[in-house]
C-alpha cells in the first residue's frame, strides 16, 4: 500500500482508495501536488503523512503551475518521476481552471487527476461548476439550476495526448487508464467520479454501489481520448443501446441530494443523458 | 569614485537587460515570467537567452503571474534555481503565491520593476506595489541605479540560498526610470560569478525520504514556523552585509543594508530608497554648498528593515526628512513610518515627504526645498509634492 491506513477521510470516502489505486500504478517515483481540497485534510498535519511519496501542498488555483515547475526541475536534475496533480472539482473546473488550461495548452508533462465529488465538500458542500443540475447543496438549497461544466471534453479540446474518465467502481478500468497515462509524454487528464457520503447524502456503505450505478445509468460514461481518438471503455462500451442503460432514477433515488427533484426535472436529466449518448455514439463511430 | 577593476567589462545597458544579464550569469534552471509593463523587455531578453542556448533553462510561458510564481515555487522545492519578474498589477495578482513561497521559506528570486497600482491606471513608477509585499516573508531590496540592479540581482541569489537565511528575495528597481534607462554598467566575468554563486543545494522533493511540503499546521507549529521566519529575517541582516563584503572583494563596489552619504557631521538627514536617491544626493550637495549640514541615508534593504543601523544614524542628527513613493492610506508615508518606528524614543523629529506617485515628477529642487524648510522650521510633518 502506497497510501497508508489511518487518515482523516470521512467513513465511506473513496479518496484514500482512489489515491492508493493510483499510486499502486505510478509507484514510488511519484510526486503528488494537492491543492486545497478534502485531500489536504486527509493527508493530515505535519506530524505524520499517510503517503509514501512526496506531497507538495498547493494554494487552490496553483497546482497545475506548481506541477509544471516541479517537472521542469526534476528534468533539470535528470530525475525520472511522475508528477501527479490530485485535485477536486472546484480546484480543477472553477478556481484552478485558468492554470489547468494553461498547463494543458503548454502540454506540460504531468498527469492531472480530478476526483470529482461535484461540490466544495471540504468547506461543507457548496455548489461548484461541476455540481450537476438539480443537486441540492448548501448554496443551492432548492437544487442547482445550471448544468455541470463538461470538463473532460473541455480538456480534450486542448488537443492534449490523453484524456479519460473513470469511476472507483471500475478499478481495473481506472488503473488501466493510469497505467497508459503514466507512460505518455505530455499532458494527461483523468476525470474520476468520486461519490461523497455526507455531500451526496447517502449511507457510507453505498459509495461503490453509487459509483457503479452512475456508470450503468449512463450518467457517467467511461471513455478515453487518446491522441484525439475517442473510445468508450469497460461496460460503457455496451451501453450505446439505450435499452441497456438503467433509467437515471436508479442513480438519483440513492442520494438525498436529489430527493427534492420533480418528475419533470428527472425527465430533463434523463433527456440530457440520452442526448449525451447520441453524442458519444457519434464520437465512437467517428473513430471506427 | 569606485575604482574600475581591469577584469570587469563596461557595457551600456538598460536596467531590464542588466538584470536579465545577471540572471543569465546566475544560471537558474527554471524561469517563468508573464509579460507586464515595464518588465516586458526583461522577459524578452531572457527568452532570447533561453532560445539561443546562452542560458540552459526551461522558460515556462505561463498564463498568469499567479502561475508564474506557482511554477517557479514548484521548481524551487524540487531543487532548481529559479527566477521570475513582475510589476504592479502582476505583483498583486501573484500575491497569493508570493506569500505561499515566503511561508515555506523557499529560496527564489524575483525582480520587481516597480510601478503604480490601479485604479486609475498608471504604468509609471512608484513603490506602492513593492512595499505592499512587506509582510510576505520575503527579503526586499531596492536598487538605486542600473549598476545596483545588476549587482543586487547576483547578490539576491546568494542571500536567498544561504543556509542561515533560506528566504525568497525580491529585488526592486524603479519602473522606466531604471528599467528603460541606459546606463554604464560594469559586468563581472562569468567565472567570477560562478564562484560567487555556486550551484544550489536545496531540494525538498526526496523519494527516499518523502515529506509533505506545506501541509496543515497545528496552531503550535504554525506560530513556531512564523517565529522561525522572523528569526531568519533578523539573521539575514548580518548575512546581507557579509555577502556584500564578499561581493565587494570581486567587484570593488560596496553594498549592505543601508548606505550613508556625508553622515558623519549631518544635522539634516534626508532618507530615501530607490532611484531618486540619486536626486537626493544632488539635493544634499546643493544645500551643503550653502552651509547647511545635510546628509543622506539610503535604505537598500526594506525587509528586513535595518532598524538598528537606521537608529544609530538618526540619533546623531537634528531632523530627518523621509522621501516616500508609497503611502499606507490612513497612516502615512510607508518608509517614514519605518524610520519613525526605528527611532522610537529618540527626540528627533521625522518629517514625511510624499511624492512621485504614479510617476509624478520629483526633482532635486523639491528635496532641496524640503531640506531648506526643515532648516528654517517650516517643514510640515507630512508634505505631499502635488
Ligand atoms: S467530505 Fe466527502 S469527499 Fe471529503 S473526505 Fe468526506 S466523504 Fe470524502
Amino acid at each position: 500500500m502506497m497510501f497508508m491506513r489511518g487518515n482523516a477521510a470521512c467513513p465511506g470516502c473513496p479518496i484514500p482508495r482512489e489515491l492508493d489505486a493510483l499510486l499502486e500504478v505510478t509507484g514510488e517515483k511519484t510526486v503528488l501536488v494537492v491543492p486545497a481540497s478534502c485531500t489536504t485534510v486527509i493527508l493530515g498535519d505535519n506530524r505524520g503523512m499517510p503517503s509514501k511519496v512526496p506531497v507538495v501542498h498547493s494554494a487552490f488555483a496553483a497546482s497545475p503551475a506548481i506541477a509544471s515547475g516541479l517537472k521542469a526541475a526534476l528534468n533539470a536534475r535528470g530525475e525520472k518521476a511522475t508528477v501527479v496533480v490530485w485535485a477536486g472539482d472546484g480546484g480543477t473546473g472553477d478556481i484552478g481552471f485558468a492554470s489547468l488550461s494553461g498547463a494543458a495548452e503548454r502540454n506540460e508533462d504531468i498527469l492531472y487527476v480530478c476526483y470529482d465529488n461535484e461540490a466544495y465538500m471540504n468547506t461543507g458542500i457548496q455548489r461548484s461548476g461541476l455540481t450537476p443540475f438539480g443537486a441540492w447543496t448548501t448554496t443551492t438549497p432548492l437544487g442547482k439550476k445550471e448544468r455541470k461544466k463538461p470538463l473532460p471534453q473541455l480538456i480534450a479540446e486542448h488537443g492534449v495526448p490523453y484524456v479519460a474518465t473513470a469511476s472507483i467502481a471500475y478499478v481495473f478500468d481506472y488503473q488501466a487508464k493510469v497505467r497508459k497515462a503514466k507512460d505518455i509524454l505530455g499532458f494527461r487528464y483523468i476525470h474520476l467520479l468520486s461519490p461523497c457520503p455526507p455531500g451526496w447524502r447517502y449511507d457510507s456503505s453505498l459509495t461503490v454501489e453509487i459509483a457503479k450505478v452512475a456508470v450503468e445509468t449512463g450518467i457517467w460514461p467511461l471513455y478515453e481520448v487518446e491522441k484525439g481518438k475517442f473510445r468508450l471503455t469497460s461496460i460503457s462500451k455496451t451501453l450505446l443501446d439505450k435499452k441497456k442503460r438503467k433509467p437515471v432514477t436508479e442513480y438519483l433515488k440513492l442520494q438525498g441530494r436529489f430527493s427534492e427533484l420533480t418528475e419533470e426535472e428527472k425527465g430533463t436529466i434523463q433527456q440530457e443523458v440520452d442526448e449525451m449518448w447520441e453524442w458519444l455514439a457519434k464520437m465512437e463511430s467517428s473513430n471506427s | 569614485m569606485q575604482k574600475i577593476s581591469a577584469r570587469n567589462m563596461v557595457r551600456a545597458m538598460v536596467g531590464n537587460h542588466a538584470v536579465a544579464y545577471a540572471v543569465m550569469q546566475a544560471k537558474p534552471q527554471v524561469l517563468a515570467v508573464y509579460p507586464i509593463t515595464p518588465q516586458t523587455t526583461m522577459l524578452e531578453k531572457l527568452s532570447e537567452y533561453v532560445e539561443t542556448g546562452k542560458l540552459k533553462a526551461r522558460m515556462i510561458r505561463v498564463e498568469s503571474e499567479h502561475s508564474a510564481m506557482a511554477s517557479i515555487y514548484g521548481a524551487a522545492v524540487a531543487g532548481a534555481r529559479v527566477f521570475t519578474a513582475t510589476a504592479s498589477q502582476g505583483l498583486l495578482y501573484m500575491t497569493e503565491m508570493i506569500n505561499w513561497a515566503g511561508g515555506q521559506r523557499v529560496p527564489l528570486v524575483a525582480a520587481i520593476a516597480t510601478r503604480a497600482i490601479a485604479s486609475p491606471w498608471s504604468i509609471l513608477d512608484d513603490h506602492q506595489d513593492f512595499v505592499s509585499k512587506r509582510d510576505a516573508i520575503w527579503i526586499q531590496m531596492m536598487a538605486e541605479n542600473v549598476q545596483e540592479a545588476y549587482d543586487l540581482t547576483l547578490q539576491s541569489f546568494k542571500i536567498s540560498e544561504n543556509q542561515n537565511v533560506l528566504l525568497p528575495v525580491m529585488m526592486g528597481f524603479d519602473g522606466f526610470i531604471l528599467t528603460h534607462t541606459m546606463e554604464r554598467v560594469e559586468v563581472l566575468p562569468d567565472e567570477i560569478v560562478d564562484s560567487f554563486i555556486p550551484p544550489r543545494e536545496f531540494n525538498l522533493v526526496d523519494f527516499t525520504d518523502p515529506v509533505g511540503i506545506g501541509p496543515v499546521a497545528t496552531p503550535e507549529d504554525y506560530i513556531f514556523y512564523r517565529h522561525q521566519a522572523q528569526r531568519a529575517m533578523e539573521r539575514a541582516k548580518g548575512i546581507i552585509d557579509e555577502i556584500s563584503r564578499e561581493f565587494q572583494a570581486i567587484s570593488g563596489r560596496t553594498y549592505g543594508t543601508i548606505e550613508c552619504y556625508l553622515c558623519d557631521d549631518t544635522e539634516y538627514l534626508l532618507a530615501s530608497m530607490g532611484a531618486w536617491t540619486g536626486d537626493a544626493r544632488v539635493a544634499v550637495d546643493r544645500v551643503r554648498s550653502r552651509g547647511i549640514r545635510a546628509g543622506l541615508l539610503k535604505i537598500r534593504t526594506f525587509r528586513p528593515f535595518p532598524k538598528e543601523r537606521v537608529r544609530d544614524i538618526v540619533k546623531k542628527v537634528r531632523k530627518v526628512i523621509v522621501m516616500d513613493r508609497a503611502v499606507s492610506y490612513g497612516s502615512g508615508g510607508v518608509l517614514a513610518s519605518e524610520v519613525r518606528s526605528a527611532s522610537y524614543g529618540l527626540d528627533v523629529p521625522i518629517h514625511s515627504v510624499i511624492g512621485g506617485l504614479g510617476g509624478k515628477d520629483v526633482r532635486p529642487l523639491h528635496m532641496e526645498k524640503a531640506l531648506d524648510d526643515a532648516y528654517s522650521n517650516a517643514l510640515e510633518d507630512e508634505r505631499w509634492l502635488l
